[in-house]
């Protein structure tokens, strides 16, 4: 049977030999990502990161079951962990937490190695969350290690982003260093019945405040004084992420944070950010796709060992890298 | 990002605790190039299926020191069947007498390690099975 249409009809096997297809970025996983396009969009993406122990893969195994049960909303899950730098090979582990979620056919979970290849991570992603949304998933979560430029990108997949911190992993300063937190649109504090729990809260509020200025009360002096932001500057439709407290072991905080999942779905669509979302996502991965074409072309075009000949001069430092672009490019068109 | 990884899932059945051996193998498949799900202790045989229908694995390995191999092993082979992964090559690690290890391989067990195994025949009967 053709494979597009076996997942339409809810095809466990042929969906998760879909997956590695279009894992691997096979003609095969090509050709059905074209075939089920049409039915993608109507899936919410939440993309949870942060760094390794914060407890995602529990937060997102409470979260999964929460959806279930409360919502009747069928969730898929795509679990990343990191690949070795030096074999290729990957250990993943996501699943050993999420085995509350076994036995309900309403739940897919997949896990996947980072691969390390340049961009290709988020793309392979994003794919992956395209055959997820055509087969019918409500809910598509991404987990990723929070520890680089692949993790923005991942993020910016998602509708709704999820950054979790723990008690005790950093101090203020962290808090305002750039990156992941920027990328947060809800903040969870994960193991809050943890020491530590209070400060943490603090810093990632005082981030907050630095990022998006509305009125704030400080001692000046030993007098309190309050400055509000002008009000050409206060923006109504802005979005500043709440913070919510989780202890994801005991399932505390839960339905709080699905609470503020749900907020924030509602402020995207009223707000007209859900389709500027989803416009720069599928511009990014349009822009992706002409690139890695264009590259092909090239390579198709140029015969090896002309680039090998160019490389060799650029090496021996006869020609500049930006000359050899032009030869080559030049080359192409002649 | 073309190539073809070798993806396996090392599960622990039935109820014995000891996931030791269950690790250090995954530990030695991820060094060898081999990306490996572990879905940590105490699976039932529907659990172990069913994450490997979902992580769509090319081999599923299996640690079982509680001596229920004969009972629990041609489960997980008959729920494979059941959805469709046929081509699965199962192996099987732990405390299995030699007679059992005959029956076991009659049964489509690809191979079954005991104690003292290494991690590089493991790994080199594991490859084997996948290229032939």
């Amino acid at each position: 049977m053709n494979t597009s249409q076996a997942i339409l009809d809810g095809d466990r096997l042929a969906l998760a030999r879909l997956l590695t297809q279009v894992e691997n970025n096979s003609p095969a996983g090509r050709a059905a990502l074209i075939e089920l396009f049409p039915y993608t969009g109507q899936a919410h993406l939440i993309g949870v990161t942060g760094a390794p122990g914060t407890g995602k893969s529990s937060l997102v195994n409470q979260l999964a079951q929460h959806y279930r049960k409360v919502d009747d909303k069928r969730v898929a899950i795509v679990a990343v962990d990191p690949s070795s730098p030096f074999t290729g090979g990957a250990v993943l582990g996501d699943r050993v937490r999420m085995r509350d979620l076994s036995g309900d056919s309403g739940v897919f979970i997949r896990s996947m190695a980072s691969r390390g290849s340049l961009g290709g991570l988020a793309q392979a992603t994003a794919n992956m969350a395209q055959v997820f949304d055509a087969a019918g998933f409500d809910i598509i979560i991404v987990e990723t290690v929070g520890a680089g430029q692949s993790e923005v990108d991942i993020a910016r997949l998602a509708h709704t982003t999820l950054v979790v911190e723990a008690p005790g992993l950093g101090d203020d300063i962290q808090a305002i260093k750039a990156g992941i937190l920027e990328i947060a649109d809800i903040l969870v504090i994960n193991k809050a019945d943890r020491p530590g729990v209070e400060s943490a809260e603090k810093a990632l509020k005082s981030m907050l405040e630095l990022a998006h200025p509305t009125e704030r009360v400080f001692k000046h002096h030993g007098a309190y004084m309050s400055v509000s932001v002008p009000k050409e500057h206060a923006n109504p439709n802005l979005w500043i992420p709440p913070i919510q407290r989780t202890v994801s072991t005991e399932g505390k905080g839960i339905v709080e944070l699905a609470g503020a999942i749900a907020r924030h779905v509602e402020h995207l669509r009223q707000s007209g950010d859900w389709a500027a979302r989803e416009r720069t996502r599928l511009e990014a991965e349009l822009e992706a796709l002409i690139r890695d074409s264009l590259m092909n072309r090239f390579r198709e075009d140029v015969p090896q060992k002309q680039y090998e000949e160019v490389l060799e001069q650029v090496i021996q430092r006869r020609v500049s890298p930006w000359e050899a672009v032009k030869v080559l490019l030049n080359g192409r068109l002649k | 990002m073309t190539e073809k990884k070798i993806r396996v899932l090392v599960a622990k059945p039935g109820l014995d605790g000891h996931d030791r051996g269950a690790k250090v193998v995954a530990r030695a498949l991820r060094d060898a190039g081999m990306e490996v799900i572990y879905t940590g202790l105490r699976q039932t045989p529907e659990m172990i299926a069913e994450a490997a229908l979902q992580e769509d694995v090319d081999v599923v390995g299996l640690s079982i020191l509680s001596g229920a191999h004969m009972a629990l092993t041609p489960r997980i082979m008959e729920l494979l069947r059941a959805n469709g992964q046929t081509h699965v090559k199962v192996f099987l690690g732990g405390i299995i007498p030699d007679e059992d290890m005959l029956r076991l391989k009659e049964m489509g067990v690809a191979g079954v390690f005991g104690p003292g195994a290494s991690t590089e025949d493991i790994i080199r009967d594991v490859q084997t099975a996948m290229a032939g």
